[in-house]
């Protein structure tokens, strides 16, 4: 159900080769990749975009910039980039795995080959080693790239719809139940076994009747 | 030629299509059987002709015809013959087609399988199927023609994505697809039934044989594109909530409740309003996908914006189809009788609950992934709404849910025992409570994993011991659990194969918890510790492949001095596209894997390496595969075969209603 439960102390994974490869199923790669290469292409040669170059949209900067970022970039988080103390690492690891990764396709700052989620993770790295706390750290990076840079969404008037809509998905469904219940009473015991129904079921002597059989 | 004919074939099943449509839609309304007659060859005929459409493209794709743009843009003649078949999808107009060829396999397996069923329900299911199918048609025909001609032709093609460059291409989107399509079947059902009024057991008997076909492929689909994920990505991640992931798991969500409000509909008549509603909304969320997917919107509001053509025509075709389905639900659903009674706690309550819980957590993926696209456009306010938002969220719904599954598997139709449900699963709770003991033992912290593990073991255990206390219970001989062992229908074993499948994939997620990672600078012949293994480097080389250089090392993976096995991760090189891609290394050892990367290497000898130990790991895929076992088991089931109830044994036995 949910894919990558990502616990407290879950090491963090990281990815070794492209910022836009988040390749995961077919319609994602595809569509993704080729929003992307499609941009790419455009560039690349006239031939792309069925025949005539089509309007530059905004994605074409963006994918051509990642297409000359790619090639033999090293993987996201490097040995180099580690620090020493494992505590503060791992608190590193906590915090940028949560931030996206600004120039890529929904991959966090962790996972990120792109030199701008280099730059933040040692920037993160910094922070924590000036001293700030995980919080500090956090609202440093968010004070400077916006909400867009929280994968977790900042609580606050935009987002109050966001975060409430599993609980309000739960009340309006219970509610929808309820509501059937009076109105069409789909609650309703079914009758006990009449006097004659009773003597019936007697008669063919197979026993009381018992619940637990007439599961299926 | 060939090309030609594939074009003129996908341009006379477009005219099949509004024929299938029109024709059998008014033999409906005017109670001719000719007409109605119409609608079985014309959907044969029509998926003929987008068969052979597909065809073309897949010759052209096969011989390397660099005069068609698609296979200049997605085709090198280097290609391996394997990804030069699949590569047909893997690209926009590609895979629409093979959208496309889906949709109308699955109007030819109504036509095919539906003898059982009223002709006018069939006229009318198929004459929908018809219409939908004409509207993508029509999509590919003016907007993604993947029969477009370059003159001149280039010598050489622009070659695949090195990513999809996979086996997991050719098996995770047919399954994929014919599971997200699937479900136009039931849509066409549903919206046939509301047109013509009649909605009952019967219906939902013809229904849930194709619900449950639809929602194992999309399982299997799903899990195949998870391990994909899983083994390319050079860090065992295997599921992000990306929007893309999300629009294939919000019909999977929704067919899941389906699939269980139909039971309660087939067997007892009631929740017939919801399961039409489901049977509408699970298809509908596969056409958002399509959409989110297909638009371009994902890029970004604004790429979307700067070329709408695609995009409109998808929401067009959305727009109609969920508009004009959900208006013939509102007009009809107040006039559909009221099926069977029930008490709160009895199967028809659990499957309520389920159905409530299953719903929360669509409408939660459903709203996440919409949201940032919602708010950017309304106020231009940039959100992201990534994997911690949806497993915060989520985990508290699911969970609960784990946990009623036997317990509601427990319960008797009408009227049940709650107590005595819990006192049958108390094997389980014990099984449960040891299970998390030993896992915090073995594995520790963290809390969540340990708490998850636990209630993915008495999932399991639950699961199966409704099974086992239907067989064995007061059995007085080995005879007589064979008997009853025969006697059970296969949708009950069905039913427990697939709980206990969640349970064992709940079991692998759980276990991410205690993954074990190492990044370093790896030299050669230096052991290094990865959970209870050593991993060393023997060896570092250039190899070259079809259409690409790879480096790869050999690597041992060791314990207490034995070599167990070698794994090979390596990094290629593509030249045609110039892109690199890393494949991992990685060797099952029990239900865990050993998965190594290797990344830069430097000049003093030693290569960047991403080392993982993934205890249990295996079993998130395995518990997807028992699932879509369960979903077989049922789908086997005679009654649902023959698409006829099966007499219960003694019918005066039920309680007068």
């Amino acid at each position: 159900m949910s894919g990558d439960l990502r616990f407290d102390k879950s090491p963090k994974p990281l990815t070794l080769p492209l910022p836009v490869f988040t390749g995961r199923g077919v319609i994602g790669v595809s569509s993704m990749r080729l929003a992307l290469w499609r941009g790419a292409g455009r560039f690349l040669s006239p031939l792309a975009g069925r025949g005539k170059v089509r309007g530059l949209g905004v994605c074409l900067p963006l994918a051509s910039l990642l297409l000359f970022l790619l090639p033999l970039a090293a993987g996201a988080v490097t040995p180099g980039e580690k620090l020493d103390d494992p505590a503060l690492e791992a608190r590193a690891r906590t915090i940028t795995n949560e931030l996206r990764c600004l120039v890529c396709q929904n991959q966090s700052v962790d996972d990120s080959d792109a030199p701008l989620a280099k730059d933040l993770r040692l920037l993160v790295r910094e922070k924590l080693k000036e001293g700030l706390s995980d919080a500090e750290t956090r609202e440093f990076v968010h004070a400077r790239y916006g909400d867009f840079v929280l994968l977790r969404p900042p609580f606050k008037p935009g987002t109050f719809l966001l975060w409430t809509a599993p609980l309000l998905a739960l009340l309006a469904g219970a509610a929808a139940v309820w509501t059937a219940t009076r109105r069409r009473r789909i609650f309703a015991p079914p009758a006990a076994l009449t006097a004659e129904e009773r003597a019936r079921l007697d008669g063919l002597g197979v026993g009381r009747f018992d619940d637990s059989e007439s599961r299926e | 030629m060939i090309v030609e004919t594939g074009h003129y074939a996908l341009v006379l099943a477009l005219a099949l299509a509004l024929a299938q449509f029109a024709i059998p839609f008014a033999g409906a309304r005017l109670n001719d059987t000719a007409l109605m007659g119409v609608a079985r060859p014309a959907a044969l005929a029509q998926f003929f002709f987008v068969a052979l459409s597909y065809g073309a493209l897949t010759y052209a794709h096969v011989t390397s015809d660099f005069s068609l743009l698609n296979v200049i843009e997605n085709s090198h003649s280097l290609k391996p013959f394997i990804y030069k078949i699949s590569g047909v999808w893997g690209n926009h107009e590609g895979s629409m087609l093979l959208w496309v060829l889906v949709l109308s396999l699955c109007g030819a397996l109504i036509a095919l399988f539906s003898a059982s069923m009223s002709e006018r329900l069939r006229a009318d299911a198929l004459a929908v199927q018809g219409l939908l199918g004409a509207a993508f048609l029509l999509f590919i025909l003016l907007t993604s023609n993947p029969f477009a001609r370059v003159a001149p032709a280039p010598w050489e093609g622009r070659d695949l994505n090195p990513i999809l460059q996979d086996p997991g291409l050719a098996i995770h989107p047919p399954l994929l697809y014919v599971g997200y399509v699937g479900f136009s079947i039931v849509f066409s059902f549903a919206a046939a039934a509301l047109i013509g009024g009649r909605i009952d057991a019967a219906w939902a008997r013809v229904v849930r044989p194709w619900t449950l076909f639809a929602w194992t492929a999309l399982t299997l689909g799903i899990a195949m594109g998870s391990y994909w994920a899983y083994y390319t990505l050079g860090w065992g991640g295997f599921w992000f909530w990306d929007p893309v992931e999300n629009a294939s798991l919000m019909p999977w969500i929704a067919g899941t409740a389906l699939l269980h409000s139909a039971a309660v509909m087939e067997k007892r008549e009631a929740l017939k309003v919801w399961t039409i509603f489901l049977s509408i909304l699970a298809f509908s969320l596969s056409l958002l996908g399509t959409f989110l997917v297909r638009s371009g919107v994902l890029t970004s509001v604004h790429a979307f914006a700067s070329d709408p053509d695609r995009g409109v025509f998808i929401l067009a075709i959305l727009v109609f189809f969920i508009g004009g389905a959900l208006a013939l639900f509102a007009a009809r659903a107040a006039s559909l009788p009221i099926g069977g009674l029930f008490a709160p706690i009895s199967r028809e309550g659990a499957l309520v609950v389920n159905n409530l819980l299953l719903s929360a957590c669509c409408a939660t993926v459903v709203i996440g992934t919409l949201y940032p696209l919602a708010l950017e456009a309304l106020t231009g306010e940039k959100i992201s709404v990534g994997a911690p938002f949806f497993n915060t969220v989520l985990i508290p719904i699911f969970l609960p849910l784990a946990l009623l599954m036997p317990i509601g598997q427990m319960l008797a139709w009408k009227r049940g025992d709650l107590k005595a449900a819990l006192q049958r699963l108390r094997v389980a709770f014990l099984v449960g409570v040891l299970a998390a003991a030993a896992l915090g033992a073995s594995y520790g912290a963290p809390f969540l994993s340990v708490a998850t593990g636990g209630i993915a073991v008495y999932l399991v255990v639950g699961a199966l011991s409704d099974l086992a206390l239907r067989v064995f219970a007061r059995a007085s001989s080995a005879r007589a659990v064979f008997a009853r062992l025969r006697g059970l229908p296969l949708s009950v074993f069905g039913t427990s194969v697939a709980h206990a499948g969640v349970g064992l994939a709940l079991l692998g997620l759980a276990a991410t918890g205690w993954g074990v990672e190492t990044i370093v600078a790896m030299k050669p012949l230096t052991f290094y510790d990865i959970g209870p293994y050593q991993i060393g480097i023997e060896s570092i080389s250039p190899r070259q492949g079809p259409n690409y250089a790879e480096t790869y090392a050999v690597m041992a993976v060791r314990k207490d001095g034995a070599t167990l096995a070698k794994i090979e991760p390596a990094k290629r090189f593509y030249p045609a596209r110039r892109m690199a891609r890393t494949e991992a290394g990685i060797v099952t050892l029990g239900l865990g894997q050993v998965y190594a990367a290797i990344g830069e290497s430097h000049e003093d000898g030693t290569i960047d390496a991403r080392l993982y130990w993934k205890p249990l790991v295996t079993l998130i895929w395995i518990g997807a595969l028992v699932m879509a076992f369960g979903g077989a088991l049922s789908l086997a089931d005679r009654r649902l075969r023959i698409g006829a109830a099966r007499r219960a044994p003694a019918p005066a036995l039920e309680p007068a209603e």
